[in-house]
């Protein structure tokens, strides 16, 4: 007995997206703090800028409008132009 | 057109148990004494019309290929190209299309046929899918016996736990004759992922739920509700909150699709309200890839999410129900989604008053509030059932009013924030009559920056 399924899975995924390479350092450029809007996450954000600062290192501070939704694309082209690299609050 | 089909002459389809085929048997072997009859097909019997050459289509292939709707229908060709045809027993058109006179003396004029077995539900999907074009394009995987479509499916990870349907083309095809769509109609992209969900992949997954084709409107309209930004449904999906989608739905479409709104009615044993959510939970697995550890991130998740579905008790119409509340048409059909979080079962038997029902459930709620980690409530669906109801309704009250009360009962100090801002609270009615309950329904996260309850139409 022969049975034929039809796959339920989607096929038509976004494509695959290549990564940027990493920083081998953060000297002379400039690290985004993006804040999603989680309970306590400006505290380790704050932390991090703090340490940042003391480096000599550039920050900049976003934020979501809300962590239960994706971050508005205006964001995330803000950072894209303003920064080299990005830390993101992900968790209370 | 299949060789085997003759190119010149006449061709009979019929099926013994059809009296209007029983009529014309005598008919048939007239032509065949006369050299008319090029070939006989029959549906169901090939030793019926006795006497004569018939052949075997109970595989019904030959009267799909031919489109039979009625039996016996009488088809005349000529180098291979149809050029008349009569369907059930008409004297003059069996002689237009013979070509012949005088056929069935003694026969009444006319009698209509009885349905083609081709057309019957479940045939006419299956013979479309084994011999025409159907239009799904999703790839197929091929199941040989001895291996077994269900363990195939838990190993590929296509279920939530428990057994799948297997979605064959002929299910998929019964699924999508229930929406005027194109299989390839794009409805959206499903989180977390964002890959698109065409009709045809919404019709797989709602098979493998367990959805009976009627349920397909309501699925889809469910789906277009959880695809609003509003809903949120990214969030849902990825929270450690664990949240799952409630779909409640309303108007005629529940008595059609037999939806549970009495006994157990958030609890198992109905196949609409167990299934029609179910299929978004596999759509947004399948599709969106919300796997529990992967994206999906619920620390704890909740029974739930399963899915739950359930028709509001529309008996009492005292009661302006949940979609006329929310701006759809009396007598419209439609389903409203809510993001929720767990479920809790409230009893009071000492009220005897509408106050004293909005007095016990403040405290409840308070209770639940506690729970959180913020005074706002994230939103509440809370169902009563048919005794509180009617203590509400005795005391003059309607859904406004209970509305209005529980949020002044539960405001809290002036100054503090509420637990419930507009939009926050909604009031449905579900289960049966006897009991003095109600269920909180626990919502996620409320307002603009939560997920919000959206209401959409069901597409007749």
């Amino acid at each position: 007995m022969t049975t034929i399924l039809l796959d339920p899975t989607a096929t038509r995924a976004r494509p695959a997206r290549q990564r940027v390479s990493g920083h081998r350092s953060l000297e002379g450029l400039t690290v985004g703090l993006l804040d999603i809007r989680k309970r306590q996450g400006d505290v380790v954000l704050d932390h991090l800028e703090r340490l940042l600062g003391e480096r000599g290192i550039r920050t900049g501070r976003y934020a979501k409008p809300t962590f239960t939704k994706p971050a508005p694309s205006s964001v995330i082209d803000q950072v894209t132009a303003e920064c080299d690299a990005v830390v993101e609050g992900l968790a209370d | 057109m299949s060789s085997e089909i003759p190119e010149d002459g006449l061709v009979l389809v019929v099926r013994k148990d059809c009296p209007t085929c029983q009529l014309i048997a005598p008919v048939a072997t007239d032509l065949e004494a006369r050299g008319a009859l090029a070939a006989v097909y029959s549906q169901d019997n090939p030793g019926f019309p006795e006497g004569l050459r018939v052949r075997d289509d109970c595989h019904l292939e030959v009267s799909f290929r031919l489109a039979i709707t009625i039996v016996p229908t009488l088809i005349r060709f000529e180098d291979g190209v149809e050029t008349a045809r009569a369907i059930g027993w008409s004297r003059q058109e069996w002689c237009n299309v013979a070509t012949l006179d005088d056929l069935g003396p003694g026969l009444p004029d006319e009698r209509p046929g009885c349905g083609s077995l081709s057309e019957e539900p479940g045939w006419a999907e299956e013979l479309l899918a084994r011999h025409g074009e159907t239009g799904l394009s999703a790839e197929t995987l091929t199941v040989e016996f001895p291996d077994d479509p269900f363990e195939i499916m838990d190993v590929r990870g296509w279920s939530d736990g428990l057994p799948v349907v297997p979605p064959t083309p002929a299910r998929v095809l019964a699924m999508l004759r229930e929406c005027t769509l194109a299989p390839d109609h794009v409805l959206g992209s499903i989180p977390p992922a964002g890959a698109e969900l065409t009709v045809e992949k919404a019709a797989i997954n709602a098979v493998m739920a367990g959805c009976l084709p009627a349920y397909f409107p309501v699925v889809l309209a469910a789906l277009d509700a959880a695809l609003d930004p509003d809903f949120a449904w990214q969030g849902l999906l990825s929270t450690t909150m664990g949240a799952g989608v409630a779909v409640i739905v309303n108007g005629p479409v529940c008595r059609r699709v037999g939806l549970n709104s009495g006994f157990n009615v958030l609890g198992h044993g109905t196949r609409a309200n167990a299934t029609i959510a179910r299929a978004l939970v596999l759509i947004a697995m399948n599709v969106g890839g919300a796997r529990p550890g992967g994206v999906d991130r619920s620390t704890l998740g909740h029974p739930g999410k399963h899915g739950l579905c359930f028709a509001e008790d529309e008996s009492d119409p005292a009661w302006q129900t949940l979609a006329v509340s929310r701006g759809i048409g009396e007598e419209r059909s439609a389903v409203t989604v809510f993001g929720f979080c767990g479920t809790s079962i409230m009893n009071d038997e000492t009220a005897r008053t509408a106050e004293d029902l909005v007095a016990s459930h403040a405290r409840s709620l308070e209770a639940m509030c506690q729970m959180r980690s913020s005074r706002r409530g994230g939103g509440v669906l809370l169902v009563i059932a048919g005794e509180f109801w009617r203590i509400f309704r005795d005391s003059g009250w309607d859904r406004t009013q209970i509305e209005a009360a529980l949020h002044d009962a539960t405001a809290g100090p002036a100054g503090e924030t509420p637990m419930f801002g507009p939009g926050d609270l909604l009031v449905t009615r579900a289960g049966s009559h006897a009991g003095l309950f109600s269920t909180i329904i626990q919502g996620w996260g409320s307002g603009p920056t939560g997920s919000q309850p959206i209401t959409r139409e069901v597409e007749p």
